[in-house]
């Protein structure tokens, strides 16, 4: 009897503390916008040129247990282009450099989550963009994780990579000094 | 002098009004179509849409005036038969409207995020509507078309004056050079 007593308390136990230690759901808070892809290319070598994309969703799972089981998917719709620049972000969206009316979208899928003991992270995973599809490592630092004040529970993460244009097929010539393009990465994920 | 039109020939006014709209087409033309493919480290690559930008605001006065001056003015005759005339008439409406429609679409690119135009330096023509869903690539793609439609037009227009003037041996292209035929 105290034998049952006791193993139905520890099972108790275990049901209520197991969901939190398994890996949660998350959708990235693009609908009240607390996540943001932004990117960063020299201009000419003289200064930084920022812009972002405002159209895209995503999600991604994170267990605190086994953070290597952790997910990533995102897709951007490449004509939500925003260098706050009609003209330019015109251009963006042209043959030149995103194409969008043939590749409308870009899509991140991970494959895999490595996570230092310090807590930053590397993602890896398969960057589909002007569709080309290719391996990208992106170096992750969390930023933040626990209840929100209207009763959800959220997490955040931040992260960086660089790609190099031609890479994805972008050849217009933009100088030595813009080969490449930075990417910032800021995302809230929303417990499902 | 014979500034005004009367119903045989034309004046100096819309002889002039006539050429530099026609200079500035054809030369708007062939300088959007060229600064479009240009690199960006090209040394044109900013001055030449500067100037389409430009020359196309200031053309809009010289367009209004060729409208204003037409519509107060005696018209000199259409020559050729009945059809023909019915053709020249809707040829020059269709090709108001496109210049028109040219300069409307080419302001919409470029004021398509609240910028206005900056002419020469001169002044600028402040962005009115600004914001509106895909602005500047509708704008653009719309501005594309026109102008080819527009300059095709201006080759059956070149080719129907060389018509009148070789097959029908008639005053249509010598009254549009000078203002005594």
């Amino acid at each position: 009897m105290k034998y049952r007593l006791l193993s139905s308390i520890a099972l108790t136990i275990a049901m209520t503390v197991a969901p939190l230690v398994q890996a949660a759901d998350y959708l990235i808070d693009t609908e009240k916008a607390h996540a943001f892809i932004q990117f960063r290319i020299k201009h000419l070598g003289y200064s930084w040129l920022l812009g972002r994309f405002n159209d895209f969703d995503g999600s991604f799972s994170y267990d605190e247990a086994d953070p290597s089981a952790s997910t990533v998917e995102v897709t951007i719709r490449t004509a939500s282009i925003d260098s706050n620049h009609a003209e330019r972000d015109k251009h963006l969206r042209g043959k030149d450099f995103l194409d969008v009316d043939k590749f409308p979208q870009a899509t991140f899928v991970s494959t895999g989550f490595s996570e230092n003991d310090d807590k930053s992270a590397v993602l890896s995973g398969n960057l589909t963009l002007r569709g080309v599809t290719r391996a990208v490592n992106i170096a992750v630092k969390p930023v933040g994780h626990g209840p929100d004040p209207w009763g959800g529970k959220r997490r955040g993460f931040e992260g960086t990579t660089t790609l190099k244009l031609t890479d994805y097929n972008i050849d217009f010539d933009l100088g030595p000094a813009a080969r490449e393009v930075e990417l910032f990465l800021s995302v809230e994920g929303i417990e499902q | 002098m014979i500034w005004r039109d009367t119903q045989e020939r034309y004046g100096l006014i819309s002889i002039g009004l006539h050429w530099l709209i026609a200079v500035a087409v054809t030369g708007l033309f062939v300088l959007g179509l060229w600064m479009v493919g240009l690199g960006y480290y090209h040394p044109w690559y900013q001055r030449a849409p500067d100037i389409h930008r430009s020359v196309g605001v200031l053309l809009f006065a010289p367009m209004l005036v060729h409208l204003a001056w037409r519509y107060w003015n005696p018209r000199p005759q259409t020559l050729g038969s009945v059809t023909e005339r019915k053709a020249a008439a809707w040829m020059h409406r269709l090709m108001y409207a496109l210049m028109y429609l040219l300069l409307l679409s080419g302001y919409l690119i470029s004021t398509a995020d609240g910028r206005g135009i900056n002419v020469f330096g001169l002044f600028s023509v402040p962005a009115s509507i600004s914001g509106l869903h895909n602005q500047a690539d509708t704008a653009g793609e719309v501005h594309e078309w026109l102008a080819f439609t527009l300059i095709a037009l201006v080759v059956l227009h070149v080719l129907a004056a060389l018509k009148h003037h070789l097959v029908n041996r008639d005053q249509t292209l010598k009254r549009m050079l000078s203002s005594r035929c």
